[in-house]
């Protein structure tokens, strides 16, 4: 298995550098520069600033220099952050993403995936709709509607919790339900269906058939059957969530990497944009193979 | 959830909306206080001559102090240097400093600093924006384009308190110029050590009222009262905040919630509500800004065309803009310079004080002798930047356009770097929207923009006259005879029209009642050291 | 935002006697007959609505600025902040965002299962290679290729859209490329092939139409994700250009006058929920019903 993970991580490698080539070739044919300001700069000033970030290189060697840093883990000096490297940047952010996350995450898959299994096992009953009915919501409304409602509601007009920063736990709750809510909506519907599949499969039907409880027989034998395409879903998921959302980002003030690509893209921040695009790369990668792994563990099945 | 949040914010719509404002100022155990300031967006520098961004400028005038400073209410005063002499015809500029200056951390800061300081503000290896600021200091321009060597530049310590900068001409606005970020010492050793990252926590040694203490990007920076700031002892607040909130809505609700003592923007459909609630906390203030539609001559149909350009000026009524658009208590441009500007009356547009009718009908009769008709109807193209205000004020102008001439008019909204890229290029741009700040207040930092060797300017205006105009009055000294000058540029520049100035700016903000010492001026320059908390 | 599908469909080739099955299966489903009927409504209201109103969605007045619902004038949805009639808005915005949704999704579809079907039935060398392919796309970050997108074609909407069904695609590829591999196996499809029928004709006659239910869940899947993400793009600034509008820049501008004017949050954010609902009420209802284990 150890070779295994090895041999994938290898092979990723590839992969990166083409994605690596892919981001520096369209962020560069992108019209407007990273010195492109609402107050322009003399162009002797704009002459001096592309000398000093070697932008005035032929772009092929920009490119090899670009990927000699990358290969000694240099992420470069940040453009629009002057004073602070890339690597800096993604160092602060990262932290919070994570803690964001990951609570976002845990919170879709405690409420979601009991949900999910509550619908399928009352499938086509008020129940089932009642509980999916929750769950669209969650992904009915845009999160940017849904954040400031609960600033107003819960900050602004009652002083429960404060209305955006970075501070104590309380800080993340509502940025936590900001970004769980629809996550949780997507759980609980792949739970719903997986179950559904599940309960009709042959050794439910023994199991049943067999005499075991009702809840034993969905706690026990359909919960981790269950669960496999969750965790395939996760893979992906994880790695999108933990590198952030602007919106919430923004609306709640956190300084997570999210900002950073939307930023980034936006201010041609070309360092800034490679540095987040490939670590979002790595971790795509690094998650996938957790979720195959994982998957070798909720089914023995699964051979290397 | 989402059902009952919707019904609260429907009850809270009428007439008895509540509209809480927490009003408690941070004291901490010592008894020092904290102001928390909204900053708009992250700074994107800390260097002083690197920054170019307000929310930088906000944090820098902090953190540094120059030779000259802005008062509250706006006037130019002492601050490192406790007094000038301007001698030998308005070009020698004596500066004596304090004899108490000393950095952060405790070293004491000369005249070798500033000469230091200045030379790097122009060396191209530093790449300032802001560079051009100092094109008046002998042989400034020559160090920007790489020509001579920055230690060529007419700044020259006589002793460690005498500071001598010598210009190549007159120019009034100079000692303005002083206040400006661009003009801030920087401490030697951390910028040779720690390079790029001088600025930050830890590294950074500065000489203002605060230090930094510490900066997260995108979520706070953190600024402690410096002792040994030569004005400590006037000085109240004892730590700073500035938070980067890009969203408005956000920022009022943690103004709202108690979180900021100071919102730097203010949402415009909130404006009437926070008019009737809380008054006394919003504060508009004029500035020194223009926001313009530029016409690109370079092209057709503006291209020799001066009477079209002036019928498309004059088919716009700025008054409706300000009042139904804008809605903010921004004041109708008839003119290129902001009234606020000090010691300028400007010269407006001939038909400024026209009916709408007359106005209207004046500006068909123009568009007519351009050789435009009903039948042979200008098409032209609006661009703008994506952006809520920009695209309403767009739909608005086109409509204006369309119905008092019959233009056909389309719109082109283009996100920000490109749409940078389409102006600073020229070859396909028609109309574009932009805006210009001053960097000081005189009228020169508005005038110097239209002149076609300063190189900012995408109409591709070129008008010989005007340059002649601009530069004679820069180099003049203050007084009627400048007065007479610069009011015969801005004429020039209005009856050639290459710019549609279409209002000027007013600046908002809510401040908390207990903050004290808040005074308005037009160059949005304040500093936390002006300012007390008094619960 | 759009996550990674990567459920696995099972197998649905089990020849045309499964769609009457599965439709029977569908009309016992309520939460889908009724959200077929609702949708249904939302369309006709959108495409013949704003004849109905004697305004239209581009006309200011500043006579009527932020006026509420009301049945004088026909303000039947109130004003905006320029007057603007929000009924004709609103339903303006509707077109706008189903066919953002539609053509997305269509286009996403073709790319998807004609790339899908070939790496499957290809299979060997070329279907790793098309499959490394989609890896490699799958690790960029989406939101990353729609602003640079959004830079490139900033001026027209529905190109964006095509775009973005243009690089949406990865998961219908994936969930196809399962079902061809199996479905290579059937009998049928093996016949074909020794009867000489070429490559395409197969793909085209006998792979693709019997993949049309997985194809169905995953439209009515992908439609709200789609519209969804259009809001996203709206908050972010770069969404549709004025005067023309979309449930997204309606939800936007209304949040930002929320406290204003509460209908302009209110109506586009109903119709956009409630359309939301719809589509994933069907896309469940279709999976249950064209599950093939569900007898």
């Amino acid at each position: 298995m150890l070779s295994y993970a090895l041999r994938r991580l290898l092979g990723a490698i590839p992969t990166l550098f083409i994605l690596l080539t892919l981001a520096f070739v369209m962020m560069r044919a992108a019209p407007g520069g990273p010195f492109d300001a609402d107050r322009e700069l003399p162009p002797q000033v704009r002459a001096n600033l592309e000398a000093k970030y070697p932008l005035d290189e032929p772009l092929y060697q920009q490119y090899g220099r670009y990927i000699w840093d990358i290969a000694h883990f240099d992420f470069g000096p940040s453009f629009q952050y002057r004073d602070t490297s890339v690597n800096d940047l993604i160092a602060s952010g990262f932290p919070v993403s994570l803690k964001l996350g990951a609570a976002s995450l845990a919170f879709a898959l405690i409420f979601g995936i009991p949900l999910g299994m509550l619908a399928a096992l009352r499938q086509n009953r008020p129940a089932d709709y009642g509980a999916m009915a929750i769950a669209m919501l969650g992904i009915s409304i845009p999160n940017f509607v849904l954040a400031p409602l609960m600033i107003l509601v819960l900050a602004v007009y009652n002083d429960w919790l404060p209305a955006g920063g970075l501070g104590g736990w309380q800080n993340y709750v509502m940025p936590v339900l900001a970004l769980g809510t629809a996550m949780m909506a997507y759980v609980a519907r792949l739970a719903r269906g997986s179950t559904i599949e599940v309960m009709r499969s042959n050794y439910i039907r023994t199991a049943r058939a067999k005499g075991l409880s009702a809840a034993r027989v969905v706690w026990v034998h359909a919960l981790p059957a269950a669960l496999t395409p969750i965790v395939s879903f996760l893979g992906p998921a994880a790695a999108g969530i933990i590198t952030g959302s602007v919106v919430i980002e923004t609306i709640f003030g956190i300084p997570g990497l999210g900002q950073f690509f939307v930023q980034g893209a936006l201010n041609r921040d070309y360092t800034l944009v490679m540095g987040v695009v490939l670590f979002y790369g790595i971790l795509i990668v690094a998650f996938n193979l957790a979720v195959d792994l994982l998957y070798g563990w909720l089914d023995p099945r699964v051979s290397y | 959830m989402f059902f009952v949040a919707l019904s609260i914010t429907a009850c809270s719509s009428d007439e008895s909306e509540k509209f809480p404002v927490k009003s408690t100022p941070e004291i901490r155990e010592d008894g020092s206080t904290v102001l928390r300031r909204g900053n708009g967006a992250e700074p994107e520098s800390l260097d002083p001559h690197q920054a170019r961004s307000v929310p930088a400028a906000n944090v820098l005038r902090d953190l540094y102090s120059g030779l000259v400073q802005i008062s509250p209410s706006g006037a130019i005063e002492s601050a490192d240097a406790e007094s000038w002499e301007i001698g030998d015809e308005e070009r020698v500029y004596t500066f004596k400093l304090r004899d108490d200056l000393r950095w952060s951390n405790g070293e004491p800061l000369t005249a070798q600093d500033y000469v230091y300081s200045l030379r790097r503000s122009v060396d191209p290896v530093t790449g300032s924006p802001y560079a051009q600021l100092h094109a008046a200091i002998i042989n400034a321009k020559a160090i920007i384009a790489g020509d001579k060597p920055p230690q060529a530049l007419g700044v020259r310590a006589v002793d460690d308190r005498t500071l001598e900068i010598t210009l190549t001409a007159p120019t009034p606005y100079f000692l303005g110029t002083l206040a400006h970020s661009i003009s801030y010492p920087v401490y030697r050793p951390a910028v040779e050590e720690y390079g790029a990252a001088f600025s930050q926590p830890g590294n950074a040694v500065t000489n203002g009222a605060y230090r930094m203490e510490s900066w997260r990007v995108n979520s706070m920076i953190a600024l402690e009262r410096n002792p040994e700031y030569w004005g400590d002892d006037e000085t109240s607040i004892g730590r700073v905040e500035f938070y980067p909130i890009t969203n408005q809505n956000s920022a009022l609700s943690r103004y709202q919630a108690g979180e900021l003592d100071w919102a730097t923007t203010v949402p415009i459909s909130r404006l009437e509500t926070i008019k009737k609630h809380i008054p006394a906390q919003l504060h508009a203030e004029p500035t020194l800004g223009v926001y313009y539609y530029g016409l690109n001559v370079k092209r057709p149909p503006f291209k020799d065309a001066p009477e079209l350009r002036q019928a498309l000026s004059m088919a716009i009524d700025r008054r409706t803009i300000v009042d139904k658009i804008t809605r903010g208590d921004e004041i109708p441009a008839h003119g290129w310079i902001p009234p606020v500007v000090e010691g300028y009356a400007g010269a407006q547009f001939e038909w400024a004080k026209l009916s709408d009718s007359k106005r209207e009908a004046k500006a068909r009769e123009l568009y007519k002798k351009a050789g435009y008709s009903e039948d042979k109807p200008l098409t032209v193209e609006i661009r703008y930047n994506s952006g809520e205000g920009n695209k309403k004020i767009a739909s608005v102008i086109a409509a204006m356009w369309r119905s008092v001439l019959g233009a056909e008019v389309t719109l082109r909204n283009e996100e920000w770097k490109v749409f940078l890229d389409s102006v600073r290029q020229g070859t396909d741009t028609e109309v574009y929207r932009l805006a210009w700040i001053g960097d000081y207040n005189d009228p020169n930092t508005f005038f110097e923009l239209m002149n076609s060797k300063f190189g900012l300017n995408g109409t591709g205006y070129a008008s010989a006259e005007y340059d002649r105009l601009q530069e004679k009055q820069a180099h003049m000294p203050d007084g009627p005879e400048r007065m007479k000058t610069m009011k015969k540029a801005e004429s020039v520049l209005l009856a050639d029209s290459p710019i549609i100035p279409i209002y000027f700016y007013v600046s908002k903000y809510l401040i908390k009642d207990y903050v004290k010492g808040f005074e308005g001026n037009p160059l949005d320059s304040y500093y936390s050291k002006d300012l007390s908390i008094e619960p | 935002m759009i996550f990674g599908r990567r459920k696995k469909m099972q197998q649905a080739a089990h020849g045309r006697s499964l769609f009457s099955d599965a439709l029977r299966r569908l009309r016992s489903n309520k939460a889908a007959l009724a959200s077929i009927g609702v949708l249904g409504f939302i369309v006709v209201a959108v495409v013949v609505g704003p004849w109905l109103s004697p305004h239209n969605y581009f006309a200011q007045d500043y006579g009527a600025i932020w006026v509420a619902p009301t049945t004088t004038d026909a303000h039947w949805f109130g004003t905006d902040g320029l007057g603007r009639d929000l009924f004709v808005r609103a339903l303006e915005g509707g077109r706008i965002s189903l066919m953002i949704g539609f053509v997305a999704t269509l286009v996403s579809l073709v790319i998807g299962v004609a790339y899908g079907a070939t790496a499957g039935y290809a299979g060997g060398r070329v279907d790793g290679v098309m499959m490394r392919i989609v890896d490699i796309l799958y690790a960029m970050p989406f939101l990353f290729f729609v602003i640079l997108l959004m830079v490139f074609f900033g001026r027209n909407i529905l190109l964006i859209f095509v775009a973005i069904g243009a690089i949406n695609w990865l998961d219908m590829a994936r969930i196809v490329r399962g079902q061809t591999l199996a479905l290579k196996q059937q009998p049928f499809i093996e016949a074909a092939r020794m009867s000489g029928a070429p490559a395409v004709s197969i793909i085209a006659r006998h792979i693709v139409p019997n993949l049309l239910g997985v194809v169905a869940v995953y439209i009515t899947l992908t439609i709200p994700q789609v519209i969804l993400f259009e809001s996203f793009l709206s908050f972010l600034g770069l969404g549709v250009a004025e005067p023309a509008t979309s449930w997204g820049a309606l939800i936007k501008d209304g949040a930002d006058e929320m406290n204003r004017a509460p209908w302009l949050l209110i109506v586009p954010a109903v119709f956009l929920a409630a359309t939301l609902f719809c589509f994933n009420f069907i896309g469940d209802g279709l999976r249950d019903a064209l599950d093939p284990k569900d007898r």
